[in-house]
């Protein structure tokens, strides 16, 4: 009979000693999720196509040819032609590039803001969080839309140029979409800053430094990416909609949203489907997959795992 | 036994499945509950004890599943019953108190509202007569001011006001039978001796039967007549309390009753079990206490032992006790 | 004589509970009022009491991660309020807190041996080089295999979580442990081994201990002195032996009646104690306990009963003993 103090250390030694980092287990679970990893490879491929479909592309963006114009689908023109004889697939990738960089510049100078102030919000509380708060309650109090509307109009008062309106679309995209993040942030940090293992840290004599390096900001990461992730679906359609309007991409410049402007032609829209329902099916099936891919990693992500 | 047997349980097996597999919560599970007795399953945490009482009443979560077995209850398998006819039988004839006294109760509703709900529904009482009657209950239960405590909502309460609140309810309809999960696990020591103190006054006098999940032998010590010890989803002994206390077999039971510190012991140090509660997805075939046995045997780690009884109403599940053609 | 480790004089700490903005009473909570004990090196002092006594906010208080409305905490003869941010890190060291809930005073997103080993590499007890090590000997004494120092928290089961959490605390190599109900979430099972693993580190490093808990058996097991706490006061106050051998206050008295005896053999006389613990925002006047008393008089509701040494190192507050 064995005593009881070597049973302790006759436990079995599990085959796998080191677990592996959480992100890598968070990717494990995410591949389970089928619909998420479907919509994970579908943004790859959209990505693939904006980026480096174009070199594949014989034919010249701005090009036009009256010659060919209005073509339906064939051979040579896959999707077609428009009006001016571009080739609509060629617009249609550039597009995507356009499109797809604005939704992820615009997340991420969102973020980057949102989660600065909502950290600092949330960390030093007080007067710095009374101001910062109120400033987003502000911007929250307006509607999006409307506020995107004024100033993509007073854009096109101003006359700027098209190449440049593409970053300033993205600034406003920023603007409008901070709050809510910080906001986000701010709750986190707050109730993070409750949890016992934050304690913790106060006992064990931690460093300022270390307790937000360490153990805040890791913690709110998994919610960030999540919310950044649907984010840029967001900004893809605030994006889509200003353009599809006129006051956000103007073209030459093609973007999703105003290649969809041809369904305002009735016979555009009638006769010529190729010309919107391309664009309108990319932005449908890209913000659907971003949107299934944000669920999936919330799923993925969650920290407290099951037990 | 007292008497006939008022819930009878055999062979339950309740299974969840999970990401990491099937988790045997309730296996092989059975016991019976006389007339006007009490019977206590004593354990640890995800030894199955409250997943045996949800599955009695048909309460377990999503992911589970009652795989196997019986529940008789006064005769009718409850698990052969239609929604509808469990529904009756819930707070009828069964009534349930749960741990959480300060989640079981609807914020948003008074505690009147609540409690007229079931006499309302199952005794069919007029709205003013569920009133009184739970007037009566508040007072019945040791709450002085019964009058204004109906019109109150759960937050202005204290918790052992609440549970004492859920006792009323799960008592309103004269059941024969109450399941009282961890009733006392949230409530301080002198609050629970008031519970328990109602809990025996209330069997006294209605006569009930009451299926009580602890984890606290002294609880148990004081209320049980007949204790089920479960261990990994099984049940490892059962017995009589006083045998139990007196005699216990298993040496799960024997380590359990040896590792509480008690009031005027005093002594070094206190025995440990040694090493942790296994994983129940990951269980193999051989006896689920074995790694953490000091008298482990090598048939221990080939097959579970079954549940044999080894003297009146007192089963062991143990090959210590199979004689010694096993060893 | 032996060396005073920690002192506590007159705390107080009221948390003000404004009702709204609208409402002009500002209410406020007594979670301590008035609270004096001392604890002397390789004491372990048990404070026992039931929820709301104020037990936990005394813990935290004296380690100040709270603020303290009145009183006094001295640690070796430092003023712990008075110290400045470089000195209060020097206290860190030597002073540590095992929580009650061992899922969640370690952060989900670390690894535990980095989780053991980050405050020493802050305070300079280990380098970035020889952390390692250092963490693998802290978890060897406190049950835990080196392997599962790879892990995360959400790997392990209560008891080992405990474990780690105990680790952490004692891989600063502190003098003095504060325990707030260090063993009220485990299994009896799991308890015993965590019960025994405090004894056997203080036997090995002359740790002292204040150990919260609303246990009296692990009370009695582990503590050298003991005081027992209601509505934010000490009731009682005495060696381990005095105290149970020979309890004088009423509340006391119930508390160890209460405390359900694992033997069916075992019939006695219970004192019920009537009623709930009242609010701490309005407490009754003189003795809290008057109002739940078996003996209580006229004269408990107008005179506060003096805390005051009846012998014997013993000390309660009561008029009628």
């Amino acid at each position: 009979m064995e005593t009881v103090k070597q049973l302790i250390y006759k436990e079995k030694k599990p085959v796998k000693v080191k677990s592996p980092s959480l992100w890598k287990q968070t990717y494990r679970r995410l591949k389970k999720n089928k619909l998420a990893m479907i919509s994970l490879f579908f943004l790859i491929f959209m990505f693939l196509l904006s980026f480096v479909g174009p070199y594949f592309s014989p034919y010249i963006l701005d090009r036009t040819d009256i010659a060919y114009a209005n073509r339906p689908p064939s051979a040579s023109h896959w999707l077609g032609t428009d009006n001016y004889g571009r080739d609509v697939l060629t617009r249609l990738m550039m597009a995507g590039q356009i499109s797809l960089t604005i939704g992820l510049a615009s997340m991420f100078l969102s973020i980057v803001i949102g989660a600065f102030l909502g950290a600092v919000s949330g960390f030093y509380r007080g007067v710095v969080d009374l101001v910062i708060m109120r400033l987003a309650d502000i911007l929250m109090s307006i509607p999006g839309l409307p506020l995107l509307l004024i100033m993509g109009a007073i854009l096109s008062e101003w006359k700027v140029p098209s190449e440049y309106r593409l970053y300033i679309i993205m600034i406003m995209l920023s603007v409008v979409g901070w709050p809510a993040l910080a906001r986000l942030v701010r709750g986190q940090i707050l109730s993070l800053r409750e949890q016992p293992f934050m304690q913790a840290t106060e006992v064990l004599g931690l460093s300022d430094r270390r307790k937000i390096f360490h153990h805040l900001i890791p913690n709110t990461l998994p919610l960030l990416l999540v919310v950044a992730t649907l984010n840029v679906a967001g900004s893809i359609l605030s994006e889509s909609a200003l353009s599809f309007l006129g006051l956000g991409v103007v073209p030459p410049t093609p973007s999703w949203g105003n290649m969809m402007d041809a369904a305002n032609n009735y016979m555009d829209f009638r006769k010529r489907p190729w010309l919107w329902i391309p664009p309108g099916l990319t932005i449908f099936l890209t913000v659907v997959s971003i949107n299934l891919l944000g669920d999936g990693l919330r799923d993925a992500l969650d920290p407290k795992m099951k037990r | 036994m007292l008497s006939e047997a008022l819930l009878e349980v055999k062979n339950l097996e309740t299974n969840f499945y999970t990401e990491e597999g099937v988790v045997k919560a309730v296996n092989n599970v059975s016991f019976s509950i006389g007339e006007q007795e009490t019977v206590c399953i004593v354990g640890e945490s995800g030894c199955g004890k409250s997943i045996t009482s949800l599955s009695i009443m048909q309460l377990i979560p999503e992911s589970g599943k009652i795989e196997n077995g019986e529940v008789n209850f006064a005769g009718r398998n409850l698990l052969e019953m239609s929604k509808k006819e469990i529904n009756r039988l819930r707070g009828n004839d069964i009534g349930m108190i749960f741990q959480e006294p300060m989640t079981s109760l609807n914020p948003v509703y008074t505690i009147g509202q609540q409690m007229i709900e079931p006499l309302q529904e199952h005794l069919l009482l007029s709205r003013k007569d569920a009133y009184k009657k739970a007037q009566e209950l508040i007072t019945l239960l040791g709450i002085p001011n019964s009058e204004k405590i109906i019109n109150m909502y759960p937050h202005e309460l204290s918790g052992g006001m609440l549970q004492r609140i859920m006792i009323g309810i799960a008592i309103s309809c004269n059941p024969r039978l109450i399941i009282a999960d961890e009733p006392t696990t949230a409530l301080d020591v002198t609050i629970q001796a008031q519970i328990l103190d109602i809990l025996r006054d209330i069997k006294k006098e209605l006569n009930t039967s009451i299926l009580l999940i602890t984890h606290d032998l002294g609880v148990v010590a004081e209320m049980a007549d007949y204790v089920i010890v479960m261990y990994a989803g099984k049940i490892v002994e059962r017995g009589p309390v006083m045998e139990m206390y007196t005699n216990p077999q298993h040496p799960y039971t024997k380590g359990l009753l040896k590792a509480k510190p008690l009031i005027g012991e005093r002594k070094e140090s206190l025995f440990t079990i040694a090493g942790q509660v296994p994983n129940l997805a990951e269980l193999s075939d051989s006896c689920y206490f074995a790694d953490r046995c000091e008298h482990r045997m090598d048939i221990c780690l080939k097959k579970h032992p079954e549940l044999k009884e080894t003297s009146a109403n007192h089963s062991v599940s143990c090959y210590l006790y199979e004689g010694e053609a096993v060893r | 004589m032996s060396e005073t480790l920690l002192e506590v004089k007159n705390l107080k700490k009221y948390y003000s509970s404004s009702k709204g903005i609208f409402s002009k009473k500002n209410e406020s909570v007594k979670a301590v009022d008035g609270v004096s004990f001392t604890i002397e090196k390789g004491d372990v002092f048990g404070l026992v009491g039931e929820s709301g006594s104020g037990k936990s906010t005394i813990g935290k208080t004296i380690l100040r991660l709270h603020d303290k409305t009145e009183g006094e905490v001295r640690f070796k003869g430092e003023d712990v309020f008075s110290l400045i941010k470089k000195d209060l890190r020097r206290l860190r060291v030597q002073t540590q807190l095992v929580f009650q809930d061992p899922f969640s005073s370690l952060n989900p997103r670390i690894r535990v041996g980095d989780a053991i080993g980050e405050a020493m590499v802050q305070h300079g007890l280990a380098t970035n080089k020889d952390v390692r090590e250092k963490v693998l000997q802290v978890m060897e004494t406190c049950g835990l295999s080196p392997y599962h120092a790879d892990r995360y928290p959400h790997e392990f089961s209560g008891g080992q979580r405990q474990r780690i959490v105990i680790a952490r605390a004692m891989a600063l190599n502190p003098e003095f442990l504060v325990m707030d109900e260090p063993v009220a979430a485990l299994d009896v099972s799991i308890q015993a081994q965590i019960i025994n693993l405090f004894s056997e580190l203080r036997k090995k490093n002359g740790l002292s201990y204040l150990f919260i808990s609303h246990d009296l058996s692990v009370v009695e097991h582990l503590c050298t002195k003991i005081a027992i706490m209601y509505l934010g006061n000490i009731v009682e106050m005495a060696t381990k032996e005095e105290l149970f051998d020979n309890p004088l206050h009423p509340y006391t008295k119930a508390l160890l009646s209460a405390v359900p005896i694992p033997d069916p053999r075992v019939k006695r006389e219970r004192i019920i104690l009537k009623g709930d613990i009242p609010s701490p925002v309005n407490p009754p006047s003189g003795c809290k306990f008057r109002t739940r008393c078996p003996i209580a008089t006229e004269l408990c509701a107008e005179k506060v009963p003096e805390f005051r040494d009846v012998g014997n190192e013993h000390f309660t507050a009561c008029h009628y003993v």
